[in-house]
């Protein structure tokens, strides 16, 4: 057979073979890459027969054309042509049949090629489902640099454009025509976008992301026809929707270009695509087909990286070599119209016993997913995941998946945000294949860095290794982690600043608040152990109990949280110096009926209670003993008071002016609106405190401005202020927004609570928060007021949550045994008031007295008490 | 001045009348202690009174751990006192007194004042 190739080899020698490619896409130039690099070219002469007039290129980045100066910019051979003289690339030129049994392939310029070896590398062609309309002008695929210069000139003449097809490619073609400046539409037939590789939830996190950015998204419509006359003017979805559009591109797929092993009696998979076998060898073993065209074991793969494996495996089956293709990691990643979306192993959870741990943080429109099975030695291993709006993860955790190592005790941090000290240390074998596209591996990484024995050459940094290894040169996914294990190497031991809570967390309130979404932790216990140490303290477990409330609203004195309130949560009441705790019901707006005048003024006559009007507009009654607490909340829920959360890190008044019921300068009702806010808002746990204010008019008598959030009446509505404070750093509050009516005022109040609850830190009042939030009063007038990150529904529906969720505390407590279980003055003798507490009377009311005992806070020393009980003195010895 | 001899352990609560992480206040030998029960069901009496705020409000203070100390946090300024010894954790010139504690039968008793270790 060898004496029937014609000599094409410049040498001359007798015993060359000739090897035709046929296709000069991504495959084909990698398998030519290949031959070269490992010497096959040393025994066959290579004829490369592409059709398009340039060679290949970097199809993936194709979206990227439009931003490139020109077509050289994506080339992967600028030149035009291999430094290997033995390679021929035939451009411009189709294959437009193949003899096997005579082994030629027939030119369209008339001539023919003889072959030893044929490999098929021609790809795949986009599939236009058949609607009506498909031909008309204005119509296109999204395949080649041809077609999106053909979109192009469309798009000069367009408005709008719709892409149909809400898959991967899809939303490239998507990000294509935005770029183009057309108003942009995307028409998925499935229920969310990229269904192939996103779950639900991830998909819609990606339609926020997708819509943010002016796209308007169409899920579950299936196109009826392309509308128009002589060219495209829209699109009849199933249902009778219609979109407008004068240039349409077809992303519904892709199907194998097959035809030529097809007319050559080869054959093909079932649904389409050369069948091959593991050394991607068709059914005549002279022809082998790799990437999009080829079905290894039936399947077609339409991504390039598993393209790429098949073209080492070709070179090494003409090597004589025993490589073999038995399937691709399928994962994904990628950046859509800027956002980061990735896909990787078993991400729908197929696997038996697969378990999904999910992250979601609709603030930053971040949704990830890791599905975590059972490894060998009773550990946990990866199995697969989603990562949408962030993939920073990916790189490291795509290599888990295919290692099968063993995971970290605490697998959720490997997709929890970023924080200093943490940096996911990456734990990596050395084998684990960091990038798939080049089959990398760390160990290849760390060589390529690490100075050679010589000292002649070691990387100093990403690009050099890049170079050097290959790493992250083709997808770029994995360049984060490739850039960390050159960092780990070169790492200088500086020690990270810790913006822990204490010691028993080393996470800010704000990854705590996270990891109790994420995981749904119930209990501090289980918090601690999986993610802190020890047994926690007066710092982290009120903040753990906060959390817990924010997001679940249960009791506070429930039996997972009632042993981490703080000081006045623990009794639903306000601490005094000595011991003794005041009360304050909740007077909603500071309007209050006489009757309830007259009952809070019974009340603290018959417990003589000390009363004083507060700055909320309310009344606190001054001097209950703990145990007489329970009956004090009786009498004033039975005449339809409830709490006041004085006590809590929580809503505490909606302070307002008489507004214009009364005031004769009034404008609006402040008193209606601060009543509804102060019942809207009542038992929502915050980082701290939270204060509201309603003023009827300019002149702000209610001295909204000093409050978190103040509302003032305006001849047209409301204007919004928030980050207001008093106290030792008084702070004004800024405008939000202004003339609002009362529907958007609530509307903007809801997710402004809500984002300050799930985003500040412990102890951070919200002047503090909107301060060191990047971007200030523009970033929550961005989130709350502009919705840029769609997250305003998520926002006022976990508002309704909370307001669904409401119930009196003191209430509650007084319907459970357990609950006023610790209302006890002594544990073995309940019925003894604690005798240290003494009072003397003052201007008509009772005054605590604080025992003096001439030594300051020194000593050790017990108090003189006065006893009711037996006294025995105890005194301490110096 | 000790609790005199022949009233050492007196019977108080029951372990589980003594909520997990969290002090209770007894009257103990007329005197007011806290009774605290840790995570691992280990019972600590120290005197109720926080020397700083001069109120008896120990047992109303958050318990956890510094370290490997067992500690409650006074409810009032959050000063820290050692479960075992009384010792102030933030000031050294400052403790309150510790009682012994057993538990007979889910019973907890309360036993004599424990001695001051010397301090500087």
């Amino acid at each position: 057979m060898t004496e029937r190739i014609p000599r094409t080899d410049p040498r001359g020698t007798h015993q060359r073979r000739t090897l035709v490619v046929v296709g000069h896409g991504m495959v084909g130039h990698r398998f030519v890459q290949a031959a070269v690099e490992r010497g096959l070219t040393e025994t066959h002469d290579v004829v490369v027969v592409g059709e398009e007039c340039r060679p290949a290129y970097d199809r993936v980045a194709l979206t990227s054309y439009f931003a490139a100066s020109s077509a050289d910019e994506l080339s992967l051979l600028p030149s035009g042509r291999y430094d290997d003289p033995r390679v021929d690339l035939r451009l411009g030129t189709r294959v437009t049949g193949v003899d096997a049994e005579d082994r030629t392939v027939a030119l369209d310029d008339g001539t023919q090629v003889r072959y030893d070896a044929l490999v098929l590398a021609t790809g795949a062609a986009p599939f236009v489902p058949p609607v009506p309309g498909r031909d008309l002008p204005g119509c296109f695929v999204y395949r080649t640099i041809e077609d999106l210069d053909a979109i192009r000139d469309a798009a000069a003449t367009a408005t709008s454009g719709v892409v149909i097809g809400g898959g991967l490619l899809g939303l490239e073609a998507a990000n294509a025509l935005v770029q183009l400046g057309l108003e942009t539409h995307v028409v998925e037939m499935a229920p969310r976008l990229m269904p192939v590789q996103l779950d639900e939830a991830g998909g819609r996190t990606l339609v926020r992301h997708v819509e943010g950015l002016g796209v308007t998204v169409h899920t579950g419509a299936a196109t009826e026809a392309v509308l128009g006359e002589e060219a495209v003017t829209g699109l009849a979805l199933a249902g009778g929707g219609r979109v407008e559009a004068q240039l349409v591109v077809f992303s519904a797929g892709i199907r194998p270009r097959d035809q030529l092993a097809r007319d050559a009696g080869l054959a093909v998979a079932e649904r389409g695509g050369v069948l091959v076998d593991e050394q991607c060898r068709s059914s005549d073993p002279h022809v082998f087909a790799i990437g999009e065209c080829a079905a290894p074991g039936g399947v077609m793969y339409g991504l390039v990286a598993p393209g790429y494996s098949m073209a080492e495996v070709v070179v090494d089956a003409l090597l004589e070599g025993a490589g073999t293709f038995t399937g691709a990691d399928m994962s994904t990643k990628l950046k859509l119209l800027g956002v980061d979306v990735a896909s990787f192993g078993d991400a729908f959870a197929t696997t038996p016993g697969a378990l999904e741990l999910v992250f979601a943080d609709a603030v930053a429109g971040v949704y990830k997913k890791l599905v975590v099975g059972r490894a060998e030695d009773g550990g946990h291993r990866l199995l697969g995941g989603v990562l949408v709006g962030d993939a920073s993860a990916y790189g490291v955790l795509r290599p888990m998946v295919s290692s099968g190592i063993t995971l970290p005790d605490n697998p959720e941090e490997l997709i929890l945000p970023a924080r200093s000290g943490a940096g996911a240390q990456l734990g990596l074998p050395d084998e684990a294949v960091v990038c798939s596209c080049n089959n990398v591996t760390k160990g290849e990484i760390g060589s390529a860095v690490a100075l050679d024995e010589d000292g002649a050459h070691a990387c100093q940094d990403l690009s050099c290794v890049k170079s050097c290894t290959r790493a992250g040169s083709t997808c770029g996914s994995c360049v984060p982690v490739v850039k960390n294990i050159i960092e780990e190497h070169f790492a200088a031991q500086g020690r990270v600043v810790d913006k822990g809570l204490c010691e028993h967390f080393s996470l800010t309130r704000q990854e705590l608040f996270d990891l109790v979404a994420v995981h749904g932790y119930r209990r501090f216990d289980d918090l601690v152990e999986a993610h802190g140490r020890g047994r926690g303290c007066e710092v982290c477990k009120p903040v753990v109990a906060s959390i817990l409330a924010s997001q679940f609203n249960g009791h506070v004195l429930g039996a997972e949280t009632k042993a981490l309130q703080d000081t006045n949560d623990a009794y639903l009441a306000n601490i005094q110096r000595n011991g003794t705790y005041s009360v304050v019901p909740r007077i909603p707006g500071g309007e209050i009926t006489p009757e309830k005048l007259i009952v809070i003024g019974e009340v603290a006559r018959d417990f003589n209670l000390y009363t004083k009007i507060t700055g909320g507009q309310r009344i606190d009654l001054f001097g209950a003993r703990m145990e007489e607490l329970p009956q004090i909340w009786r009498r004033l829920v039975d005449a339809g008071f409830e709490s006041g959360h004085a006590y809590g890190k929580s809503l505490r008044t909606v302070k307002s002016c008489v507004g214009s019921t009364w005031c004769r300068y009034g404008v609006q009702d402040s008193v209606g609106l601060a009543i509804a806010l102060e019942l809207r808002y009542r038992g929502l746990r915050s980082p701290h405190k939270l204060k509201g204010g309603v003023s009827g008019c300019a002149r702000e008598c209610a001295e909204a401005r000093g409050k978190d959030f103040g509302v003032i009446a305006t001849e047209k509505g409301w204007n919004l202020y928030v980050g207001g404070n008093g106290g030792a750093n008084p702070a004004h509050a800024q405008l939000l927004a202004g003339d609002l009516d009362t529907e958007t005022l609530v509307r903007y109040l809801d997710r402004f609570l809500m984002y300050y609850v799930r985003t500040a830190d412990r102890l951070q009042r919200t002047s503090a928060w909107v301060e060191q939030l990047d971007g200030g009063l523009d970033r929550v007038r961005a989130v709350v007021v502009d919705d840029e990150l769609g997250l305003g529904a998520e926002l006022e529906a976990a508002m309704v949550r909370h307001i669904g969720s409401y119930r009196d505390e003191w209430q509650a407590t007084l319907e459970d045994p357990d609950k006023l279980a610790r209302f006890v003055s002594f544990v073995n003798a309940p019925g003894t008031p604690d005798p240290s507490i003494a009072f003397t009377t003052e201007r008509g009311q009772i005054q605590p007295v604080v025992p003096d005992d001439g030594s300051g806070a020194g000593g050790g020393r017990t108090p003189e008490p006065v006893l009711v009980a037996a006294t025995i003195g105890v005194r301490e010895q110096a | 001045m000790t609790p005199p001899v022949g009233q050492e352990w007196e019977p108080v609560c029951r372990l589980e009348d003594l909520e997990v992480e969290r002090g209770a206040a007894a009257l103990v030998h007329g005197q007011a202690v806290a009774l605290f029960r840790t995570h691992d069901d280990r019972v600590y009496a120290l005197a109720n009174h926080d020397p700083f705020s001069r109120a008896s409000v120990l047992a109303r203070g958050i318990v956890g751990t510094r370290g490997e100390v067992d500690f409650v946090a006074s409810p009032m300024h959050k000063h820290a006192f050692d479960l075992r010894t009384g010792r102030c954790l933030d000031d050294d010139h400052v403790s309150v007194a510790s009682y012994e504690v057993r538990i007979e039968s889910g019973v907890v008793q309360v036993g004599s004042r424990q001695e001051r270790r010397a301090s500087a």
